[in-house]
């Protein structure tokens, strides 16, 4: 019988589907973490104090300065090695969740850096204190403007979770390299991944573009 | 529990590292290159009034941008041989990607480039009898380079750290050592920290060069 794409592609719906799951598990996981830990993360670099401020300031720019593969290898190997018996899925989430709080991390330091000093000590001098400081004053000023950037880092996060097909866990890509396994529908197969993928960063993308426009009437 | 580092075994292929890291630094390269002319390409085909090619490139530009760099390498890889495109091996098609990928990235940075050279350039470039393409070569693009050269050595540096993903093709370079390092001697510590340093080492090098010659080339406004 004639191998068609859809029959095939019906074949192997359930497995995709579980790539796709998982993709999108760890791909919120991992942006969720990365935010979450960035926010804190870029607080210390700018309020810490000063040994905590080196401390960040190493972790941020290791992190970065290493590619996301070696990270994910090295946590999937090193942290089994150092008696932590914990799944691939859960390696290649630290793994990602570590290199994303580093780039959030920079990049909410930058947009707090970048608030005019004037904001401070404007609030300062009507009398608030450092956590209305932050919370009325700072955090909504911030908060624009650390919106696209970020939404790039998720979708970088979003391409990254491709790597954890190299450690074995079954995200989309390696649902696909199964398929394509049984099949040798290469074209197809990789196709229709670059065809979800497309779709999912592209809508996130322009989610950042639409808030880059909305805030961009902030200009000091 | 209690881990016994012992980087003899890293020491012993110390060439081949070194080696490996050589080879990541001349694909980043090579790509760079490439991926700066295709920049070029793009960039001008954006300067255009064409909508067709200006549509093109917008194409390009966002859907290398949104689809992730691993499958693109495994398309180009395993997919244009099934379609009978089989001229090219492992490196040549790594390097064909990457410089694909690249040229994404850096069409954006030269079409703001070329859009941020002041127009009073252009207009002495025209008064002094230049033709439009001695403008250009003798006056914009010249320019341009100075204007983008940041973004250029980030772009570097990005692409140097995204040829470890030549490793899941079996191209020899640091991460496919250091992952068979581990393997064979499952010296495991050693072996990652060893490529991590590297990594952040050479990225750290490239920048501070870089630096140096983008202050030495920079447009003074």
């Amino acid at each position: 019988m004639e191998r068609t794409f859809l029959g095939e592609f019906l074949k192997a719906r359930e497995r995709l589907f579980e790539g796709f799951l998982t993709t999108i598990e760890i791909s919120s996981l991992v942006i969720v973490i990365g935010l979450a830990a960035g926010v804190i993360g870029g607080l210390l670099l700018v309020y810490g104090p000063k040994p905590v401020r080196f401390l960040m300031r190493v972790y941020v720019d290791v992190l970065r300065g290493i590619p996301i593969l070696v990270l994910i290898l090295f946590s999937y190997y090193g942290l089994a090695l150092i008696g932590l018996n914990i799944s691939a899925f859960t390696a290649g989430v630290v793994a990602l969740a570590g290199f994303c709080s580093a780039h959030m991390s920079e990049t909410f330091r930058g947009a707090i850096d970048s608030i005019p000093a004037g904001q401070t000590e404007a609030a300062k001098a009507i009398g608030l204190t450092f956590r209305q400081r932050f919370v009325y004053v700072l955090l909504p000023q911030a908060a624009r403007r650390i919106v696209p950037p970020a939404i790039n880092t998720a979708v970088e996060m979003v391409k990254g979770t491709t790597l954890l097909s190299v450690i074995g866990v079954l995200e989309i890509l390696l649902a696909t390299q199964q398929a394509i396994a049984r099949n040798y529908m290469v074209i197809e197969f990789y196709a229709t991944a670059m065809a979800f993928y497309f779709v999912l960063n592209f809508s996130l993308s322009r989610v950042g573009a639409y808030f880059e426009r909305r805030f961009g009437f902030i200009k000091y | 529990m209690s881990y016994n580092f012992n980087f003899s075994v890293i020491w012993r292929q110390f060439d081949v590292i070194l080696e490996a890291l050589a080879l990541g630094l001349v694909l980043a390269a090579i790509s760079l290159v490439v991926g700066t002319l295709i920049g070029l390409v793009c960039g001008y085909a954006f300067r255009t009034n064409s909508r067709v090619l200006k549509g093109l490139v917008w194409t390009y530009v966002e859907f290398i941008r949104n689809v992730p760099l691993l499958l693109l390498i495994f398309f180009c890889y395993f997919g244009l041989p099934a379609i009978g495109i089989r001229v090219f091996d492992k490196y040549e098609s790594f390097v064909i990607t990457l410089s694909v990928y690249a040229g994404a990235y850096l069409t954006e940075v030269f079409r703001a480039g070329l859009t941020s050279v002041p127009e009073r350039y252009v207009e002495a470039a025209r008064a002094i009898g230049l033709k439009p393409w001695q403008t250009q070569l003798y006056v914009v693009l010249p320019l341009t380079f100075r204007i983008v050269l940041p973004s250029l050595s980030n772009n570097f540096i990005s692409l140097f750290k995204d040829t470890s993903l030549a490793a899941a093709i079996a191209i020899p370079e640091l991460t496919f050592t250091a992952r068979q390092i581990n393997a064979n001697t499952f010296r495991v510590m050693e072996a990652w920290l060893t490529a991590s340093l590297l990594y952040l080492a050479v990225c750290y090098l490239i920048a501070i060069v870089l630096r140096r010659v983008e202050k030495r080339y920079s447009v003074i406004k």
